[in-house]
């Protein structure tokens, strides 16, 4: 549907809806919610290039945004750096590591893939829960003021502006990174890596830059929200929130950016309608998993694409 | 030295309850290519219903068996599930499997509740005692049990027909269903056996660490980390991983360090995937690309 | 396969209709729960669910069944006691987001909560800047030392413990002490502060071991332990089922050693799943949990063990003492609003630090501007020792 639009028109679109949308906020809590949305739809727009382009699930991402931001924390609270420069050395050193790590996991194939990727999300977790030295523990560490250039994000507003612009950023950036040569390449390594071989493209090398795209995205995104939250803790590279990441990917649609936001909104959304449920929570919480699984398991964004085939079949067919 | 022998020994209990829920991975694995991320659920389902049942004051013997038949009406839902999915991509079922997982443990919640609940042991409290150590006789019927169930696999897959046409059937679909093999029913049977292994897994465990609906989490992980390092070709392969496993952790937490003693199971897994991807005994099934 | 494509497109509309729908339920809804009368909100952030419900689920339990009883006798100054409570499974991350909800979505005028001292310790920034009393039900002592104007504890704090059972130790003559701490917060806390404490009662460390909270096995650590030959007693600060198997293989690999647990374990479940091993472990509690022993130095008596007995009646399961914390924390707010008069919230914070003389659960409390505890270390704590089963005060 979107489709129809060039990367100019949807990206105004989506400027004008971030520019409404807090017309319809009646509190503070609403500012929360979207700007915790907009955190998780950055690391799934990551996570969806190496899902959705690359083809390589990872079920640890968790971590690498859970690690990405301890190191900015650390770096700020412990040695003084400013916020700013703290990303910065902590993108670059986790660009680094997943170009390191890539390497050898990218070799590997299909669950093993995601095998690995697990088991060294689950070890990122176990050390960030030892070294309590560094870490604050199990129970975590609070996180310093996120000062800009002497300017001090302590309200929701400018946290939400500075989000919007991050997201619009990269949803530009992302769009023309598909469109660009490197998109093509991407796109034919997913689907055959095998012939993408033959023909002379040196696929491990990209699949690595796709990787370490992923996990700078994520160590961005993992540090403002530890800096917006003004605590982080080992939970961020949990297991379980390493899933849901994967689980906000695929409900929005593999290998489609909006899918990516809407995924991402609607998992931060739903617990929070969900509280109603107390005992019960969980449980719909998987029945929901479930059921989108089996009948829409190329996610919601897939259901629009299906409503504009009809439309469009019924518009050609009463011609 | 006694102490070595006391770490060992610790390792080879804990390797057993490893190789119980990795046993549930292996065979799910290797007639439908499919990773069972639910599996620690149906170990924790097993042990559950029967303690509840037991409350509810049914015998031992009908407990157990009530608790295991429900176990794997469990794990044929779960086969009726996937099987619906109109997606069968590795990460569709992945997800589908997770959801489960999740499913499982809020029905837990619900149906029984959050509370840690025991069971007395099966063979009685006492132990026999080795050097300076004890060895309890539940643990050594763990042993016992898992080995039982382990030898039964092995020979049900190599020898009996049924299981002969399962293997034959993971190894060429088509070529099966030619032959008139109901490929259905011998998943769906897949299914099922592995729900009843490990719920009689958490049967046994349940009076050494007791249990409760979150039990499932981390023994699934675990369970998976042994089937992988063991190989997921066979049933020996669960064998290997799972004593393997719980021997390093208990070296490990008795040399180097205990807070590292989870991470164990995840650094030898990845080294196996880097040097060894088939794991200790290999994989039978060829990599699916 | 089509038909459930069609199904689905046709389906579409009318699901986000019906999505449309539910919401417009459900906030509607909750203004008819909101009534035309005002209600006193008061929010509850307890982790019910996940690593840490068997803190979170007494907690709320004992909060909605004395919401209840208070409204049914006729509520706070003429004016109905709403509960809003949310689940967090123990995450700090959920914790913040719930209180943020808490405070600017649903209007509360205190907070009860979290049950867990990582997720207190996340959220205190928030009910500073929004100037939203809180009295939390967790741990640890660093959540009122140094004390915030804002923030209570009517909780035993970990530090208390230590010391009782260093007391304790010291009167028996054992000055080497070995220290085995599940990894979570909790242990973690605890086996800070007793390392800490151990000097002043002349008491040293010989032996730190720590296991992870899902382990079912903790031979190794422990024979580390029982092989070395300056251990003379063993704590193991911890919850859940870790501290069962650790006594069960304390005694599979005979140490003989005394054995201490933490309040964590302070529930008859400890002794059910432990079993024969947790005969003569020593264990030390709030007072609740021997409610029906306590003698007349322990002033809130009675209290005790009017809540022991109704929650044992009402939910037919054991006491836990963490309900009792919640029960605490209820009525000194609810206390404090009578007699603030308001549900400003300002003022229901300057009441609550002028507690006095309040009979809890959990011990007789005095506030203070410099004490947001309320409660000592005498009458905190008890140590007791299991004995046939079956709890036994030391004297």
């Amino acid at each position: 549907m979107l489709k129809r639009y060039n990367i100019n028109t949807q990206i105004l679109l989506l400027i004008g809806i971030l520019i409404v949308i807090p017309f319809l906020f009646q509190n503070d809590f609403y500012y929360e919610i979207a700007i915790l949305s907009i955190l998780n739809a950055l690391i799934v727009i990551g996570l969806n290039l190496l899902m959705g382009y690359a083809g390589q699930v990872s079920l640890g991402h968790g971590a690498f945004a859970g690690l990405g931001a301890y190191i900015s924390v650390v770096l700020t609270s412990n040695y003084g750096l400013t916020p700013l420069l703290s990303i910065f050395i902590s993108v670059v050193i986790m660009g680094l590591l997943g170009f390191i790590i890539s390497k050898p996991i990218l070799k590997l194939k299909g669950h093993y893939l995601a095998m690995a990727t697990l088991g060294i999300g689950i070890i990122i977790n176990i050390v960030l829960e030892v070294e309590e030295e560094f870490t604050g523990g199990v129970d975590g560490m609070s996180v310093d003021s996120f000062v800009v250039f002497g300017y001090e994000f302590d309200n929701s507003v400018a946290w939400y502006i500075l989000c919007a612009v991050l997201l619009v950023f990269t949803i530009w950036a992302f769009e023309n990174l598909i469109k660009s040569p490197f998109g093509r390449l991407l796109r034919s390594i997913r689907d055959s890596e095998k012939a993408a071989n033959s023909v002379g493209i040196d696929v491990s090398y990209y699949k690595s830059i796709v990787f370490v795209i992923s996990v700078v995205i994520a160590t961005i995104a993992g540090s403002l929200y530890a800096f917006f939250s003004g605590f982080i803790s080992p939970q961020e590279a949990s297991f379980t929130h390493s899933i849901e990441l994967v689980v906000m990917v695929v409900l929005g649609g593999l290998g489609r950016v909006y899918g990516a936001i809407f995924g991402a909104v609607i998992l931060t959304v739903l617990p929070q309608l969900l509280t109603s449920f107390e005992d019960y929570e969980t449980l719909v919480f998987g029945m929901i998993i479930i059921s989108v699984m089996i009948f829409m398991p190329k996610g919601i964004a897939s259901i629009f694409d299906k409503v504009v085939k009809k439309k469009e079949q019924n518009s050609a067919s009463s011609k | 030295m006694i102490e070595l022998f006391g770490y060992l020994l610790s390792g080879v209990t804990v390797g057993f309850i490893y190789t119980l829920v990795g046993l549930g991975f292996t065979v799910i694995y290797n007639s439908s290519g499919i990773i069972n991320f639910s599996q620690g659920e149906f170990v924790m389902a097993g042990g559950m219903s029967t303690v509840f049942l037991l409350y509810a004051g049914l015998p031992l013997g009908v407990a157990f068996f009530l608790a295991i038949l429900i176990t794997s009406m469990i794990g044929i839902v779960l086969y009726k599930l996937i099987s619906l999915s109109r997606d069968s991509s590795q990460i569709s079922l992945i997800i589908l499997t997770l959801g489960f997982a999740i499913f499982l443990r809020g029905l837990a919640q619900v149906i029984f509740d959050k509370q840690l609940h025991t069971m007395p042991s099966f063979v009685g409290e006492g132990a026999f005692e080795i050097f300076d150590t004890t060895l309890s006789y539940q643990a050594v019927l763990i042993m016992v049990v898992a080995s039982a169930i382990v030898i039964s696999l092995y020979l049900f897959f190599q020898k009996t027909k049924t299981g002969q046409a399962m293997v034959a059937a993971s190894n060429n679909v088509d070529a099966a269903k030619l032959m008139g093999i109901n490929i259905k029913k011998i998943l769906m049977l897949n299914f099922a056996i592995s729900a009843v292994i490990a719920s009689i897994g958490g049967i046994l465990l349940t009076p050494i660490t007791s249990t409760n609906y979150e039990v499932g989490i981390m023994l699934g992980l675990k369970g998976f980390c042994a089937a992988i390092i063991g190989g997921l070709g066979t049933p020996f392969g669960a064998v290997a991983g799972g004593l393997v496993l719980g021997i390093l952790e208990s070296l490990v937490a008795g040399y180097v360090s205990s807070e590292y003693k989870d991470a164990v199971a995840f650094v030898v897994l990845l080294a196996i995937l880097f040097f060894m991807p088939g794991g200790i005994f290999g994989n039978l099934k060829s990599q699916r690309v | 396969m089509p038909w459930i494509f069609e199904k689905f497109i046709g389906d579409y509309v009318m699901l986000k209709n019906f999505i449309l729908r539910a919401m417009a339920f459900m906030f509607i809804s909750s203004f008819v729960i909101l009534g035309a009368k005002e209600n006193i909100k008061i929010g509850a952030i307890v982790a019910a669910t996940g690593p840490a419900s068997f803190l979170g689920d007494p907690e709320l339990k004992t909060l909605q069944h004395y919401v209840d009883k208070i409204n049914k006798a006729g509520g706070v100054n003429g004016q109905m006691i709403e509960l809003i409570h949310y689940d967090t499974g123990a995450n700090p991350k959920k914790a913040v987001t719930f209180t943020k909800r808490l405070i600017n979505q649903d209007k509360v005028v205190a907070i009860i909560g979290p049950s867990t001292s990582g997720e207190t310790m996340a959220i205190l920034k928030f009910v500073k800047k929004a100037k939203i009393p809180l009295i939390s039900m967790a741990g640890a002592v660093a959540i009122i030392d140094p004390v915030k104007p804002y923030v209570f504890k009517i909780v035993a704090t970990d530090r208390m413990a230590c010391k009782k059972v260093m007391q304790d130790l010291k009167k028996r003559k054992l000055t080497n002490l070995a220290l085995i701490s599940g990894s979570g917060g909790f242990g973690k806390s605890m086996r800070k502060q007793c390392k800490e404490v151990a000097p002043d009662f002349g008491i040293k460390i010989v032996a730190d071991e720590t296991y992870g909270k899902k382990d079912s096995d903790m031979t190794s650590q422990l024979l580390k332990i029982k092989n070395n030959k300056d251990v003379q007693v063993v704590l193991n600060p911890g919850f859940g089922q870790g501290p069962a198997i650790v006594t069960k293989n304390y005694r599979q690999l005979k140490i003989q050693h005394p054995l201490y647990q933490s309040h964590g374990v302070a529930s008859k479940k400890y002794i059910e799943i432990a079993g024969k091993a947790s005969e003569g472990v020593r264990v030390v509690a709030p007072p609740v949990v021997v409610a029906d022993k306590l003698d007349d130095s322990f002033a809130n008596r009675k209290i005790a063990l009017a809540y022991k007995n109704e929650y044992e009646k009402t939910f037919n399961s054991q006491v836990a003492s963490f309900g009792g914390h919640a029960y605490d924390s209820l009525y000194i707010i609810v206390n404090a609003i009578k007699r603030a008069g308001s549900t400003n919230p300002t003022k229901i914070r300057d009441e609550i630090e002028k507690t006095k003389g309040f009979e809890g659960v959990d011990g007789v409390v005095n506030l203070s501007p410099t004490d947001h505890l309320g409660l000592d270390t005498k009458t905190g704590m008890v140590l007791l020792e299991i004995k046939n089963g079956d709890w036994t005060i030391v004297k």
